[in-house]
């Protein structure tokens, strides 16, 4: 059977009220995003709760696995679209598709028809029980199951005639673009990139900032994070990375605060930093891969002291209460996992004390900071001075 | 201007090289198997190349073969040796201290039932004849060792090694990985009791996926790559013609002025030794003069982490190579620094200085001025006890 056509089923985004219409747009505009790289005539379009994909010169592979990539689509389904040649034909039609979809036809099914062009010679009632029995004619160890079936053969009467059965799952979430921006603090790890594709999901488009501190961290790191950006951007279309050269910075804390608290400091200007960046770019929000109690820097009172450091924006931190071996799980999903742990992470572990603080207090942090008071507001104008933008593309 | 001094990982192609790669590309393409003129053309590349190189080292041409580079000779030499004479017995000798392609290679051949004996080396990194003498055995049927080490430039006594293999037994095959010797010393197998000898060619200036083994036609080696028969069967697939055209090449280049070129090398290698030797607190770990190779210089910047310093220079376009890498993410500990001795801090503060013909005074000089200019700030910001 060949599939013209895909119908895309939502779920969250049906229960939007009046604006409603902004979310289905928003799907129907990522759908065809995530459509053009394939190069394929396509045509999507809404009708009354439901989105089609008309389509034709494809793989169907390719397809699925860019449809797989849209949030707000929580199914997929392959349509065979036929012209109305009559009823006869289409009992006909229906019979040849079940023998080819299924293979081992000991099954339970079930009809069900809708009739959109109400001037359908049948009615939905009188198109179920004919066709099922058609079915039961020919495929005499089918049985039909009106409750639990294995096969929910749906047929949809309109100017075409659409039959289909299979549902594929899509990733869920909701269209990219109907959550406003977030500036994500981007490292070489496992959790950030995990932490953007989840924002992603819930709508969001993504800014990234990453700190290079050469020459402690090589262009490979840096290489590294556009690589993980450019995983990400599958799911989240384009992604506008800032590169801030933190050296300085880094150099100058280390050399006046106490070594312990370096990790936190030096954390609360990350945050201070990407907080200026993303107001400046209209962010609404800074995301983290943070989750408490992985290290020194994320128990709750670390947590506490960095967070601070922002002043007008939120942090989400999506994973705030994952399990390691969840977040791995999600970044193996998306496909982040094997860069991530390619090992040229950077060499600042020669910065990281032995004993860092585990519960810093936010006084004595900022007791700590007054020795940066001199050159550090000059050091951070001029790294944003510096940033280095690059845009990521999924292609 | 961009100092590259990382030529025992790779060299630049050199142009006259590179000139007859693009020829052999773009016209004479032919494949040397085909029975027309093309393939004849084709054909007379690979004649003139093995002409050369059988000339450089006083062997016959039907003891090379082309292979794709260091690796695959190692593995073609160890794997098609070990198994072609396994029923003279299991016992393979090498050091401690090879590259990874002959080490690797010999742990599988150790997976395979073959047993192993690894020499350590001394503080110099040379394995010392007493020691290979004490581990010759009635059934060893194979002993490698490098000639010259990529990691500190340490010259093993090659000749020496295989005198005594041989007053042992002279049916036991002598193999040596050569791939950072060849070019920089006349070696003549047949005179140094070499039996196997493994080259590539991107280490002297001929492009990357073509190099070559020597085997002597006395030893009887199997093939590990199977196919149409090229190579007598040695060594199936497509012959990589412009691979070899340009090995020929590199290789007629790298012995032309020869002794002028080595002398100014080793004059290079010593100047900088000496120059390096001026900064404080830094630790030489390759040796002055002949007992070393020409091109490779080890130094341990204690207190500054390889590959800190290796990115530091890189922001000034020097190109240098890391003895060995962050140790946090990189368990792995050189087996040749260890091998002599050094301390884990002088281990992870040791970089590689690699040299070519092209290498100027100029060039190292500069290099010690940024080095100079670096180490007490980069000092500075150790780590804190």
């Amino acid at each position: 059977m060949e599939f013209k056509s895909f119908l895309i089923k939502y779920a969250e985004i049906g229960v939007k009220g009046k604006n409603r219409f902004l979310f289905e747009d928003a799907l129907v505009r990522q759908i065809h995003l995530s459509l053009k790289p394939l190069n394929t005539t396509c045509h999507v379009y809404k009708e009354v709760g439901r989105i089609y994909v008309d389509i034709c010169d494809y793989d169907y592979e390719e397809v699925i696995e860019a449809l797989q990539h849209v949030f707000g689509i929580v199914g997929i389904c392959p349509v065979v679209q036929i012209e109305d040649k009559g009823f006869e034909d289409l009992k006909q039609m229906i019979v040849k598709y079940m023998d080819e979809m299924y293979a081992d036809k000991n099954l339970t099914f079930k009809v069900n028809a809708r009739r959109a062009r109400k001037n359908y010679p049948l009615k939905s009632m009188e198109i179920n029980a004919a066709v099922g029995e058609a079915l039961l004619e020919a495929f005499p160890e089918s049985k039909v199951d009106v409750h639990n079936p294995q096969v929910m053969l749906n047929i949809e009467i309109r100017k075409m005639i659409n039959i289909y059965s299979e549902t594929i799952p899509g990733p869920g979430g909701m269209p990219v673009g109907t959550a406003g921006k977030g500036m994500l603090l981007l490292s070489g790890g496992i959790d950030s990139p995990v932490a953007g594709y989840m924002m992603a999901k819930r709508g969001a488009n993504l800014e990234a900032v990453y700190f290079h501190t050469p020459p402690y961290t090589s262009d490979r790191a840096k290489q590294k994070v556009m690589d993980l950006a450019k995983k990400v951007a599958e799911y989240s279309g384009p992604i506008k990375l800032n590169i801030v050269n933190f050296t300085d910075i880094q150099m100058y804390i280390y050399e006046q605060c106490p070594h312990e608290e370096l990790t936190i400091i030096m954390k609360r200007y990350f945050y201070k930093i990407a907080e200026r960046l993303a107001v400046s770019h209209g962010c609404l929000a800074l995301i983290t891969g943070e989750s408490v109690g992985q290290v020194s820097s994320q128990t709750m009172q670390s947590l506490g002291v960095i967070n601070s450091a922002c002043e007008t924006l939120p942090v989400f931190r999506p994973l705030i209460a994952f399990d390691k071996q969840d977040i791995v799980d999600i970044s193996e999903k998306i496909d982040t996992y094997e860069i991530s742990i390619e090992p040229y992470e950077d060499c600042c572990t020669t910065f990281v004390a032995d004993h860092p603080v585990t519960k810093p207090n936010l006084k004595t942090i900022k007791k700590s900071e007054i020795r940066l008071q001199e050159k550090i507001e000059e050091m951070v104008e001029t790294a944003l001075k510096n940033v280095e933008e690059i845009i990521i593309t999924s292609e | 201007m961009e100092i590259y001094l990382d030529n025992s990982a790779t060299t630049m192609v050199s142009p006259e090289v590179a000139d007859i790669v693009i020829k052999v590309m773009t016209e004479d393409y032919g494949n040397p198997s085909s029975m027309h003129r093309k393939g004849v053309e084709a054909e007379r590349y690979i004649r003139n190349t093995k002409e050369i190189v059988a000339k450089s080292l006083k062997v016959k041409e039907k003891e090379l073969i082309f292979t794709s580079g260091g690796t695959e000779s190692n593995n073609l030499a160890l794997i098609g040796m070990a198994n072609a004479n396994k029923r003279a017995g299991r016992h393979i000798i090498t050091s401690s201290i090879e590259h990874p392609s002959v080490q690797n290679t010999i742990k599988y051949l150790e997976e395979q039932g073959f047993e192993v004996t690894w020499l350590p080396v001394d503080t110099k990194g040379h394995v010392q004849t007493e020691v290979l003498k004490k581990s010759l055995r009635t059934d060893t049927i194979l002993v490698s060792v490098m000639y010259v080490n990529n990691e500190i430039g340490a010259l093993q006594p090659v000749e020496e090694l295989s005198k005594i293999v041989k007053e042992y037994n002279s049916n036991i095959i002598f193999h040596t990985d050569a791939v950072q010797a060849f070019g920089k010393y006349r070696i003549y197998p047949k005179r140094q009791g070499i039996d196997a000898l493994s080259v590539s060619g991107h280490k002297l200036h001929a492009p990357k996926g073509i190099g070559f083994l020597y085997v002597s036609e006395k030893v009887k080696i199997k093939p590990v790559i199977f196919g149409g028969g090229q190579q007598k069967n040695m060594r199936s697939g497509t012959d990589n013609v412009s691979g070899i055209a340009g090995i020929g090449e590199a290789v007629r280049q790298a012995y032309e002025n020869f002794e002028e070129k080595i002398d100014n090398m080793y004059r290079l290698k010593d100047y900088f030794i000496d120059r390096l030797s001026e900064l404080e607190n830094i630790k030489i770990n390759s040796q002055k003069g002949r007992e070393s190779a020409p091109h490779i210089i080890n130094a341990s910047f204690c207190g500054v982490r390889s590959e800190v310093m290796l990115h530091a220079l890189e922001e000034k376009n020097i190109y240098v190579s890391a003895g060995s890498a962050c140790s946090s993410n990189h368990p792995h500990i050189s087996e040749t620094l260890s091998g002599i001795g050094l301390s884990l801090e002088e281990i992870d503060s040791a970089l590689r200085f690699s040299l070519s013909e092209y290498t100027s005074k100029h060039e190292l000089d500069n290099t010690i001025d940024c080095i100079r200019e670096l180490l007490p700030v980069l000092r500075k910001f150790t780590k804190k006890k």
